[in-house]
């Protein structure tokens, strides 16, 4: 608990910092910021119809952050999120088209199977890239999600596409049988579930084994963890590959849960969103879900705003630029004095007085 | 001519035009993307620059009627971002590629927001420099319509290689990024350093944001930038940190990006998106050839090297 509450009041108080600077930056485009988070809050969790739109919105945005979260618990800064949504939702829609006529169960499990492992490899060359050559891994992964659009777009227009898509190509139809159904009487596909699911097994494997204690103590400190006898190089493909697989997953959602076919809809800009899930909840599995929760709340909400206020659909978007600026500024409030005050009197005085030794 | 050898010319002409036309946008942002990096750290949000240099420059364009009170108005903003940059990449703990993200979405959603109202106006363009007018052809005329702002940058490249071999603040600039501790115990003041040159280099990616919407494509929309911003990192890389190697890589960039429209205009369609991607996958060519875990990257300015390690 010592080392969960600090970061949780560095992070709800960064939340409140934003939210007053967003209240500012409203109040000065002439709308009343009471009333601007009041629409934010209906248009996100207000009734169980927002509450679906918002959890729809969540899935993809908890599989793309984990693949920034990921890799980044070992110190790597990776952005290929989109690109690996991408590579996986084209995989899964090729493979749901190829195995049309099968049983639905062994076409999902093959879509999903397919997008994990082209996604984890595509972020999976990225770690490899870095550990045998040396190559950064943000520029790397910011290269390949061009690479990954050119070549869907490329596919799609070409050899995959469905000649009946005209205004927008895309990959022929996976099949309405092949579709991940809803959870029960709601819109919330099982995309949620598989989201959730991927998050809290993630968890457990980077807090609760020896293989994520490893990948810890690499981040924190990797020639220590080399001379130690880690298998760092190892590791970094592993995280890697999780992370694109988790990616791929997301790209397999919005394929077989959404829109059915693969097009240029697969590149919405989740991967770049699930950047700032990862850093909000400062690369923890379990802390992803609820961040990804509020993320998509007010992704969700862009709409009303505009429609009731008359602000600009942009608005969320400046709303998520100001919220990720001022986590990252709260950053070096860790391990600053002002924290050991919530601390118990006595650990305080023992850390002082050592560090004065 | 025949009729194969007129579209082998118009597809030469369209892309030594479109070099120039589309280059110029890399060429500041780029040339801004070195000067940050040479004092040792990464600007990742030039996009944002870029993007919020485009709202802004057009914006104030049209309001004054001016379209150079509309560049520097894009510098300005580019100032700022660079500003909050620098001032948070100087606290402990606090990533320079993560704050550049974070700007990124930051620069973008405010110019979408605040440039909501100047998509439909018209606002006065930069003039542009017939050099063409000697030709009959109308392919070479638009070729060599040169803006003032490609010659700006064309002068600004050696500019700016001379002033970090020659001038003092060029060699302040230099050790600060080579060596952090070198440049403590001279005395320097490295977060003022990189401070300067991170603004510096803010303005110069805001000037390119502003030849996207006062020229070349010439108008405010959402979908201005195609990510020349992010792209800028990648071709500093490639130019090897060297100032007048960023003016060729530039023109390299502008003349792929400009080589797929030109095939699609005569009709070559397949393989269209593939060109796009030339320049990415050619930057990975180069990263994975040039750099090794055993040596830095050559021209890599030390202080950045958590960049290949």
């Amino acid at each position: 608990m010592k080392k969960i509450m600090p970061s949780m009041l560095i992070t709800i108080g960064a939340l409140c910092i934003s939210l007053w600077l967003f209240g500012m930056f409203v109040s000065a485009a002439g709308a009343n910021a009471f009333e601007v988070f009041h629409t934010i809050y209906r248009a996100a969790f207000g009734s169980w119809f927002s509450w679906q739109n918002t959890l729809v919105r969540s899935a993809p945005l908890m599989l793309t952050a984990l693949c920034t979260a990921i890799p980044a618990r070992m110190g790597l800064i990776v952005i290929g999120g989109e690109g690996a949504m991408v590579a996986g939702g084209m995989a899964a829609a090729i493979v749901g088209v190829m195995l049309h006529g099968w049983s639905p169960f062994i076409v999902i499990s093959g879509m999903l199977l397919m997008a994990a492992i082209v996604g984890g490899l595509w972020i999976g060359a990225v770690g490899a890239l870095k550990f045998y050559r040396g190559v950064n891994e943000t520029i790397s992964s910011l290269l390949l999600n061009y690479i990954a659009i050119a070549i869907m777009s490329f596919l799609v227009i070409g050899v995959l596409r469905d000649p009946t898509t005209l205004n927008k190509p895309s990959t022929e139809h996976i099949g309405e049988a092949n579709m991940i159904g809803a959870i029960g009487d709601s819109s919330i596909h099982w995309g949620l579930g598989i989201g959730l699911i991927v998050c809290l097994v993630l968890w457990f494997v980077m807090r609760r084994t020896t293989f994520g204690f490893g990948v810890d103590v690499a981040g924190g400190n990797m020639r220590a963890a080399q001379i130690s006898g880690l298998p760092v190089g190892k590791m970094l493909l592993i995280v890697c590959f999780i992370g694109g697989a988790a990616a791929g997953i997301a790209g397999m959602i919005e394929v077989a849960a959404v829109h059915g076919r693969a097009n240029v809809s697969l590149n919405a800009g989740y991967g770049y969103a699930g950047i700032l899930v990862a850093f909000l909840a400062r690369h923890n599995p379990a802390a992803i879900i609820p961040v990804a929760i509020l993320l998509g709340g007010i992704q969700a909400s862009s709409g009303l705003l505009q429609r009731s206020h008359d602000l600009p659909d942009a608005t969320a978007l400046v709303l998520q630029g100001i919220i990720f600026v001022i986590i990252l500024a709260s950053e070096s409030l860790y391990g600053r004095p002002i924290l050991a005050w919530f601390r118990s009197a006595r650990t305080y005085k023992t850390i002082s007085s050592e560090s004065k030794v | 001519m025949s009729a194969d050898g007129v579209e082998v010319f118009s597809i030469i002409m369209a892309v030594l035009g479109g070099a120039v036309r589309v280059g110029t946008p890399f060429l500041f942002v780029s040339l801004g993307e070195l000067l940050t990096e040479k004092s040792g750290r990464i600007n990742l949000g030039l996009e944002g620059n870029l993007i919020m240099g485009a709202m802004a420059g057009y914006a104030v364009s049209y309001m004054s009627g001016s379209p150079w009170l509309g560049v520097l108005a894009a510098g300005g903003t580019g100032v700022v971002l660079g500003l909050i940059h620098a001032l948070l990449c100087q606290q402990e703990r606090v990533n320079d590629i993560a704050v550049g993200i974070a700007l990124m979405i930051f620069g973008t959603g405010l110019a979408f927001f605040l440039g909501k109202s100047f998509i439909q106006p018209q606002a006065p363009r930069l003039p542009a420099i017939e050099l063409g007018t000697w030709s009959d052809s109308p392919v070479v005329r638009s070729a060599l319509e040169i803006n003032v702002l490609f010659i700006i940058g064309l002068l600004l490249a050696p500019a700016m290689a001379w002033f970090f071999k020659y001038s003092r603040w060029g060699l302040m600039v230099r050790t600060v990024g080579e060596s952090k501790d070198a440049a403590l115990s001279m005395g320097l003041n490295v977060n003022r350093i990189r401070l300067y040159s991170t603004v510096a280099g803010g303005f110069l990616a805001g000037v390119g944001g502003s030849f996207l919407s006062l020229y070349y494509p010439g108008s405010w929309n959402e979908g201005l930038s195609s990510g020349q911003g992010l792209m800028a990192v990648a071709l500093v890389i490639f130019a090897r940190w060297n100032p007048m190697y960023c003016l060729y890589a530039s023109l390299l960039f502008g003349g792929a990006a400009a080589l797929g429209p030109a095939l699609q205009s005569v009709g070559v369609t397949s393989g269209y998106y593939l060109f796009n991607a030339a320049p990415y996958v050619l930057t990975l060519g180069i990263m994975i050839v040039s750099s090794s875990s055993y040596k830095k990257l050559i021209g890599l300015p030390e202080e950045l090297s958590n960049f290949s390690k």
